[in-house]
Formats: structure tokens, sequence, C-alpha cells
């Protein structure tokens, strides 16, 4: 079944980044903020995700949720390849003020100074911020 | 100029809803196009008819209602984050087998792709969130 | 290209601000509402920062954030402009994509 907005017919590429700031499980917004992402997959924009301040603690290891009763979501940002997400940021400032390296990190990113990240987002169309 | 609104936070709780909402007024009497506002996360709250705030206070829900009327503005409920919140059309009531809907006048439940649309279609968005 | 970004936060409660700044581009707008109008009020902690701030990018704050906090506009920090909300509406016109710091 074809949805509306999907008879439109190949439009314009935009370039779409999705800004992430915040710790999981504390507030649903990095959830519902990765649900966002796997929707726009759908879309052929041209997509990526940036992980800063609090935000890179959504790509920890090890997450273990069974004692907060909450589904633990971090396996869906090794399942983001998948949907053509190939484009993960994550600021190396943030990284260090948490005293987290890459090897912390669930999956393959690219790390990038602040300037350099800043430079990202310029370049952007779409930002949107959960 | 044509606008998106994201709209990710509940009305009363934040004063997102009510910024987007003078943000909404104004740019609309400036004679611009207002394509769509999307409300995400306890956004969705934005939507429900059954809230009766204190007759000295604004009604946040009919002041969207009225500007849909008034100036077709097309206002998207996320699905995903209506049902965890229990925002429900008649369809969706009846779909989950729900022995009612509260959804108000102007408002409709879609999915996350409209508000990827709004995105690519409009000129700006602009997000209002925490 | 140019971007506005919007910081709703207080600078004494979040670091939305300061990482706003981190990543606001020389020349780009900055636009307070919200909490975040505390921090373009003088005589505060984060003075000096927001006087910096002015010094490389355009400044803005929402004068009816502002009111609303007991502030008023002369005691706004010299070179940030206080507009309205339909004065928010164009600066989102004027530049090519708005960055919400929520």
């Amino acid at each position: 079944m074809s949805e509306p907005w999907e008879e439109e017919g190949p439009g314009t590429i935009k370039k779409f980044m999705y800004v992430n700031r915040k710790a999981p499980y504390g507030t649903i917004y990095a959830l519902e903020s990765l649900e966002v992402v796997l929707i726009a997959a759908a879309f052929e924009q041209d997509v990526s995700m940036a992980f800063l301040d609090d935000g890179v603690y959504q790509l920890k290891k090890g997450q273990d949720t069974q004692g907060i009763g909450m589904k633990n979501f971090s396996p869906t940002y090794r399942a983001l390849e998948g949907y053509d997400v190939e484009k993960l940021y994550v600021e190396a400032e943030s990284l260090a003020e948490r005293g987290l390296s890459e090897d912390d990190l669930l999956v393959p990113v690219e790390v990038m100074g602040r300037e350099a990240l800043a430079e990202l987002m310029d370049e952007q169309d779409v930002i949107l911020s959960f | 100029m044509k606008y998106g609104i994201l709209v990710n936070e509940g009305p009363y709780q934040h004063q997102a809803s009510d910024t987007a909402y003078q943000f909404a007024q104004a740019l609309l009497d400036k004679g611009h196009e207002l394509f769509r506002v999307f409300f995400y996360h306890d956004g969705v709250n934005n939507g429900t008819r059954f809230a009766v705030p204190p007759q000295d206070d604004r009604n946040i829900t009919a002041r969207w209602s009225e500007m849909a009327e008034k100036h077709g503005v097309d206002l998207v409920i996320c699905i995903a984050a209506a049902q965890r919140r229990g925002l429900l059309d008649e369809g969706e009531a009846k779909r989950q087998g729900k022995d009612g809907n509260n959804i108000a006048p102007g408002f409709r439940i879609s999915g996350l792709g409209q508000l990827i649309e709004a995105g690519i279609q409009s000129d700006r968005l602009v997000v209002f969130g925490d | 290209m140019t971007m506005l970004h919007t910081v709703n936060k207080s600078p004494f409660e979040r670091n939305t601000l300061a990482s706003c700044l981190g990543h606001a581009k020389s020349g780009s707008a900055i636009l307070l509402i919200e909490d975040g109008v505390f921090a373009a009020v003088k005589g505060t902690a984060h003075e000096d920062t927001v006087r910096g701030a002015v010094a490389d990018h355009k400044v803005f704050v929402l004068g009816p954030d502002l009111l609303a906090r007991g502030m008023r506009p002369e005691q706004v920090i010299e070179g940030i402009s206080v507009v309205d909300y339909g004065g928010f509406v164009d600066l989102t016109e004027q530049h090519d994509k708005v960055q919400a710091w929520v």
C-alpha cells in the first residue's frame, strides 16, 4: 500500500540532520527521535545523525535496562545501516568531556571536532532536534 | 514563504506549545503559508478535546482548532506518539478496541512521514520543544 | 547560507546557550526565547559570554518573553535587538534554516 506522500514522485532531495543532545531513558526524546529516523529513511533524503552533548550517551555500549523495566532500544542504532542511514557523526569534544572514547560506542561512527560538526550543520537544509 | 512547525512538548506543561502558536499566528498575519503543524512526543496532547482548562486560562487546543478552521492549517498528531499517550480518533479507537475517541476538531492522526514531508515541502521547518 | 539559532533555556539551568555558541558560525543569528531570555539581561554571571556572542553574531531576544518574566528592554545587553513574534518570523525568513537548540 502506498502512502500519499509516496505518490508525489521523485522530488527534491534535502539534507536532513537529526541532532541528538539528550541522554536515553531519562526522557523519551532519544527513542522517539530514532523512530523518526527509521521512518524518514523511506523518503530517500540525504539523512545524517549528529550526537553531541549528552546525546553521545545514546550510543554507549553495554546498556542494560532490565533493572528499570524499560526497553533497551540501543540495538536499533546498529540496524540503521540496513535503512541506509550511514552518516552518524559524534562530536569529539562531547565524548572527551564525558570521559568517553570511540571504543565506548556500540556502532561505527565518524568522530569529528566541534568546528567540523558546526560546518556540517551549516550545510543542512532541515535540522530536526528533539 | 511556506512554513512547517514541529511541536514536541505538551500544552500547559511547557511554553513550547504557546510559542509555536504565537509564531504560527504571526506568520499567518504576515501572509505566509502554514503548510502543517506536526505534534510529536508529548506535543500530541495539544490535540485532546477532553482538556478543560480554567476559564481564565487560554484554551490551547481550542486555539489550534480555530486556527485550523480559519486558515486551513493541517494539524497532524503523530500516530506512534499518540498511541503511547492515549490520543485516539474514531478509526484508531475502533482498531484498538477502545470505548471512545478524544481528538479535537481540526486535528488528524497520521504517521511520522507527515513530518518528513513537511520538512521536504516547507521552505522553513521550525522546531519548538523543551 | 546563514542559520538562525533559537535558544529557549536559561543559561543557569542548562548548557544549551553554551552549546549553541560553540556551534554557531560567525555571522549567524541567535534568538533567545522562553527561559533563554535571561541570558540577554545585564548584570548576570553570563554577561561576559553573551557580550562575546554579540561581537561575533547577531543576537536577538523575544520581547514578549522578556516582559513576561519581569525584565525590561532597557536591561538588555547593548547590541542585542528586541523583537516580537512578527520579528521572529522575519528572522526565519531572512535565514535559510532554523536550528532549535532544544
